[in-house]
């Protein structure tokens, strides 16, 4: 009787004791990112390397400068109109402004090649061979509001969560929140992102079924003045063996 | 006693272990219930890409010429009227993209993801349970079969089994490709990326993607029964073009100043040093055009010209 006493007591024991769970994080999980380190010690992949944008969709806007007036994708604002209404890209020229279509909420969205490397366990730099621009990602500080606005802005890097309870190992992507932008142009036609404009990028890596290595950035643009909502768009880019294609390119106000 | 006890052993083993498999085998990710509506910043409709305008698609030769043989007209043909797109069209389609699971009553684990279908694609089941694919000689169909698995949050699928049929912009795929569709939730909005293999008409796979935000607003959860009518082709008949007679070929030339070696695809054209090529040929046009009809389904774009998005 002890022996039955016994196992019925293991039972309630095991049946009320937690059960580890990757479907619901399990009560060992770490929830959300505290605790998770940052940075590159964090990272839950490897962004580093040369990536090449493969464009398949919306081409005649990215490939080529579509024709003035084409807003056709962009929740474009009347006032956004207005100012591409009058895009004029040799006064962007003469006034020094030919890199107003490479700053950050649309250079990733440009034919170009990546390189992507960490300057320091808190710092990944991206270079992009069009226009030759650099992003800097700074993990672990605070959104800067303030300073010298540049085409690039002040970009915030974390390795955030898909959900509150984390699984084991923690299921993340990489979110960066760029700010402090000069205005600039989010389709080379002059369709314009105010200083206010607000970047988020979602960075996700996949490898494919022969062993490729994809990584598609979903940006949001918010910009209360010049455009009527989020503007979303994906990029995809290829990961590349080397940097023997690697073309930098000065900026164009025209090409 | 004995066989008293071990019974009692042998209930705890295995009500642990059931609760085991119920909380631990299918590993649930995050979830992707509800109704999700397309953003339309990637392409979404014929404003926004032309007849034979096969920019940026990896095409092969063959499907080059399947193309320019292919007269949209075909859709009207009585024996193609309820042949619907095959999964390939979600990741390019604009319409809503309602998604559900179905679940084991008993043990509460997904047996399989459901996306909606629209007016002219039939819903796709993505199944969850560990289900093989079907055997290479096994019927195709316009849904396809397909697989699902949770990688780093992510759904995962992998469609095999389609019946031959239109690609995105109307270029062909074969009943031999494949598609990977990843399923990637940022807070409200879905990113959906994918990867579509042919090894008859692609030179390289074809990676494509789209963006999405959960609405609040319900939207339909299947296709609409087709029910076949004449729309101006009649039975027997299957409109095509011969080899040099189809009078679209230059239409994207002449609206958007576009060279046809681009507007005709092919892999090169996806790539960054592509555009070196075609810098001294490209005419920019002056200004958007557009017909009316094409203005009124959104045309140049412009204030208000976007699909609204519903929360």
């Amino acid at each position: 009787m002890k022996l039955v006493t016994g196992a019925v007591g293991l039972a309630v024991i095991l049946l009320l004791a937690p059960h580890r769970s990757y479907g619901q994080g399990g009560r060992g999980a770490v929830p959300g990112n505290q605790a998770l380190p940052t940075g590159k010690p964090g990272a839950p992949f490897d962004p580093t390397g040369y990536w090449v944008s493969l464009i398949t969709n919306n081409w005649r806007f990215r490939m080529v400068p579509p024709a003035k007036g084409d807003y056709a994708g962009i929740p474009i604002s009347m006032a956004g109109k207005k100012l591409a209404d009058a895009w004029d890209p040799a006064q962007d020229e003469a006034t020094g402004n030919q890199c107003k279509h490479y700053g950050a909420a649309s250079i990733m969205y440009q034919p170009t090649r990546l390189h992507i490397a960490w300057q320091d366990d808190t710092t990944l730099r991206v270079d992009t061979d069009a226009g030759t621009q650099t992003r800097i990602f700074q993990f672990g500080k605070a959104p800067a509001t303030a300073g010298k606005r540049t085409w690039q802005g002040n970009s915030v890097a974390v390795w955030e969560a898909r959900r509150a309870n984390n699984p084991e190992p923690p299921a993340r992507y990489l979110k960066v929140t760029t700010n402090n932008m000069l205005p600039g142009y989010l389709r080379k036609n002059g369709v314009p992102y105010g200083e206010n404009a607000v970047l988020t990028e979602y960075y996700d890596l996949f490898q494919e079924r022969d062993g490729t290595t994809m990584m598609f950035v979903t940006a949001v643009v918010q910009d209360p003045v010049y455009l009527e909502q989020r503007y979303i768009v994906i990029s995809h880019f290829r990961k590349e063996p080397d940097g023997s294609k690697w073309d930098p390119t000065p900026c164009s106000a025209r090409w | 006693m004995r066989t008293l006890c071990a019974a009692a052993i042998a209930i705890v083993v295995a009500g642990y272990v059931g609760l085991a498999q119920v909380n631990n085998e299918v590993p649930e990710g995050v979830e992707l219930t509800g109704n999700w509506v397309s953003r339309n910043g990637t392409e979404f409709n014929t404003n926004l890409h032309r007849a034979y305008d096969f920019l940026g698609m990896p095409l092969n030769d063959a499907a080059k010429a399947w193309a320019l043989s292919h007269s949209e007209e075909q859709a009207s043909e009585p024996e193609r009227q309820c042949a619907f797109y095959t999964s390939t069209y979600f990741p390019f389609g604009f319409a809503p993209l309602p998604m559900w699971k179905e679940t084991e009553l008993r043990t509460g684990s997904t047996v399989a993801w459901v996306v909606g279908g629209w007016l002219d694609v039939v819903p796709m089941v993505i199944w969850m349970d560990g289900r093989p694919h079907p055997s290479t000689y096994a019927p195709h169909s316009s849904a396809g079969f397909t697989t699902g698995a949770w990688e780093n949050d992510v759904l995962t699928t992998y469609t095999t089994h389609m019946i031959a049929n239109l690609l995105h912009r109307r270029g062909p795929h074969s009943d031999l490709a494949t598609m990977t569709l990843r399923f990637s939730r940022h807070a409200d909005i879905l990113s959906l990326t994918g990867r579509i293999e042919d090894p008859v008409y692609l030179a390289e796979p074809l990676y494509v993607s789209r963006e999405w935000q959960l609405s609040s607003v319900p939207v339909n959860r299947a296709a609409v029964p087709c029910t076949v009518a004449y729309e101006g082709v009649r039975e027997g008949v299957v409109p095509h073009y011969l080899p040099g007679q189809n009078p679209f070929v230059e239409e994207t030339t002449r609206l958007w100043g576009i060279p046809l070696e681009a507007v005709q695809g092919g892999a090169e054209t996806m790539y960054p040093e592509y555009r070196k090529k075609i810098k001294d040929k490209y005419v920019r046009p002056e200004k958007c055009v557009a017909n009316a009809s094409e203005l009124a389904a959104g045309g140049c774009g412009g204030p208000g010209r976007l699909a609204p998005v519903i929360n």
